[in-house]
């Protein structure tokens, strides 16, 4: 037995969702489910599992194969599917990542287990796991058991504290598993990088979002700025994209993105339902909108009633002189 | 080329969720019942394929109750040519015993592109597509953003954190759509008249054994009501100063 955990690296580095999955395992093992955490990776060569054992594993198994460089989804299902059945772990979990949340089912798939996607917690009740999840974009959640060995969760990214362990380095042994290459019948040919250098909205720590409040797409550059000055990322409402001025990718709330940052900075954003359902769990949320009775101010910890245009460039120069102070 | 979209009938984004009377489910009273918005970009991708081709067929596929059919009408409407509908009155099933459900018919299909949504916008799993896919043991591309054919190969792009990951992808395979994959279209009045004469085959089906149950369903707590810090750009030095002491978010 084990709680076995999916390591996710891209480009040769350790994915730091993965420490956060890690962290919950070592907790589910203090709390009684059968240890120890174990990991799985799946990678051209060893991007530095040892030092995992700081994030609270005890062994890693590591499956290599040069095709493994980039996201490989049937090669990486057949490894994790091999460790599942080399250690009979009792639950597996992923990040909830965008490569997660592929993977996962496909793994759930070959096992033929029941899989919890994008939890936000975990508990053992009795010696069994038991998930918590939104549903409805985070308008309800709904707590899930599972009826056959191994669970499966992947996990919200930013949800999950990492482990603050101190243990020593984990074991990294080679994991053999079946795989032809040539049987793959669909392959990353290329990686396109649209926003470089920045956070996906469902890992930032900071989110500026704009609304229709902005009259057009050449106004978001007022929330670029308060982004880059907050080292924050740039979201948008689903009106701004429906419109066209702002590409999918941006749109948090239902048939967006569902976001958990420390601070969401709404500007000129009326709150529509399905725009609250996918923010609300922020830790910090600020509204900036000229409309007192704006249903976002029902959810803001901090609200200014007032008109973006003006607000805003004050805000983000009274950011800036901040970080000029350090 | 034969396609199969397998939508899902879920409640309408506008829906104040309430929890029913079992603690488990939504309460259905005064819900709109909506295709998911997800599937209707496989759908309008599988449509534009087969009249890019010039023939073909499209067949949108659900599972659930008797409910379910006025959803499959909404698929016929958009222009799907014919619907399977895969009876059951299991309430709220697990992603992993629809998938196999799907994946049986789907088998006798031999379609050349299973199509879903990226997720269904109720239990968000997005989980059904890539369990179909392992279950046929076809090629699946998740999150798909964008998607070009040519013969029997797929250029395809899926969204990832960041970026995007391009996949060649060799048919028959299973994709699931995002939203931005194209501009669905909406129903004519000619579509609507048209998709109540269109074939509607019922089968029923058994579901195997629940992976997962679901234990309890409720509602967050609301967030505490925050304060309004003042009228604009003259309220910005006490937000900031309320983000820095009070919040400790900058």
């Amino acid at each position: 037995m084990a709680v076995l955990v999916f390591i996710e690296q891209r480009d040769g580095q350790i994915r730091s969702v993965s420490r956060e999955a890690l962290g919950e395992a070592a907790r589910l093992v203090a709390a009684g489910l059968e240890g120890p955490v174990m990991g799985v990776c799946a990678a051209a060569s060893d991007p530095g599992l040892a030092g995992l054992g700081e994030a609270g594993a005890k062994e890693v198994m590591l499956a290599t194969h040069e095709a493994f460089a980039r996201y490989e989804p049937t090669g990486y299902a057949q490894a994790v599917a091999a460790a599942v059945e080399k250690v009979k772990p009792s639950a597996v979990l992923f990040a909830g990542s965008s490569m997660g949340r592929d993977l996962a089912p496909r793994v759930a798939a070959r096992l033929g287990v029941g899989l919890a996607t994008d939890c936000v917690a975990l508990a053992v009740e009795g010696s069994r796991l038991v998930a918590t999840r939104p549903v409805y974009a985070g308008k309800a959640t709904q707590k899930v058991g599972f009826t056959r060995a191994p669970a499966m969760v992947s996990l919200r990214p930013k949800v999950f504290a990492p482990h603050g362990g101190n243990g020593g380095p984990a074991t990294v042994t080679a994991l053999p598993f079946p795989y032809d290459p040539a049987a793959v019948k669909a392959r990353v040919v290329e990686i396109k990088a649209t926003s470089a250098g920045k956070a996906d909205l469902t890992e930032a720590e900071i989110i500026v979002s704009g609304g229709r409040g902005l009259k057009g797409p050449e106004h978001f550059d007022l929330v670029e700025g308060l982004a880059l000055a907050l080292g924050g990322t740039v979201g948008a409402s689903r009106a701004v994209v429906d419109a066209g001025w702002r590409p999918h990718a941006d749109q948090v709330g239902q048939t967006g993105k569902t976001v958990s940052p420390k601070l969401y900075v709404a500007v000129a954003i009326s709150g529509a339902i399905q725009h609250l359902a996918g923010m609300s769990s922020s830790r910090c949320i600020v509204a900036i909108n000229k409309d007192p009775e704006a249903p976002i101010f029902k959810v803001a910890d901090y609200g200014i009633v007032g008109d973006a245009f003006e607000v805003v460039p004050a805000l983000t120069e009274a950011i800036r002189k901040l970080n000029a102070q350090g | 080329m034969l396609q199969v979209v397998c939508v899902k009938q879920v409640a309408d984004t506008e829906t104040r969720v309430k929890v029913g009377a079992d603690g488990k489910t939504l309460d259905p009273a005064g819900v709109t019942w909506i295709l998911n918005p997800y599937d209707e970009f496989a759908l309008e991708q599988a449509l534009r394929i087969k009249e890019a081709q010039g023939s073909g067929e499209v067949v949108a596929m659900t599972l659930g109750g008797p409910q379910v059919q006025s959803t499959l009408r909404n698929a016929l409407a958009m222009g799907a040519d014919r619907a399977v509908h895969l009876r059951t009155d299991a309430i709220q099933p697990d992603p992993w015993v629809v998938a196999q459900a799907l994946a049986a018919e789907l088998r006798a299909l031999a379609p050349q592109l299973v199509w879903f949504g990226k997720q269904a916008v109720d239990d968000d799993q997005a989980q059904v597509g890539p369990m179909v896919a392992e279950l046929l043991s076809l090629p699946c591309v998740t999150v798909v953003a964008k998607m070009e054919l040519e013969g029997d190969k797929a250029t395809v792009e899926r969204e990832i954190e960041a970026g995007r990951e391009v996949y060649e992808v060799q048919l028959p395979a299973v994709l699931a759509a995002d939203k931005g994959l194209n501009e669905p279209r909406y129903a004519s009045l000619k579509g609507i008249m048209a998709a109540k004469k269109k074939p509607m085959e019922e089968k029923p089906v058994t579901l195997g054994e629940p992976a997962l149950e679901v234990l309890a369903m409720s509602l967050p707590s609301g967030r505490a009501a925050g304060r309004i810090v003042g009228q604009g750009a003259s309220a910005v030095p006490e937000l900031v100063r309320l983000l820095r002491e009070e919040a400790k978010v900058i």
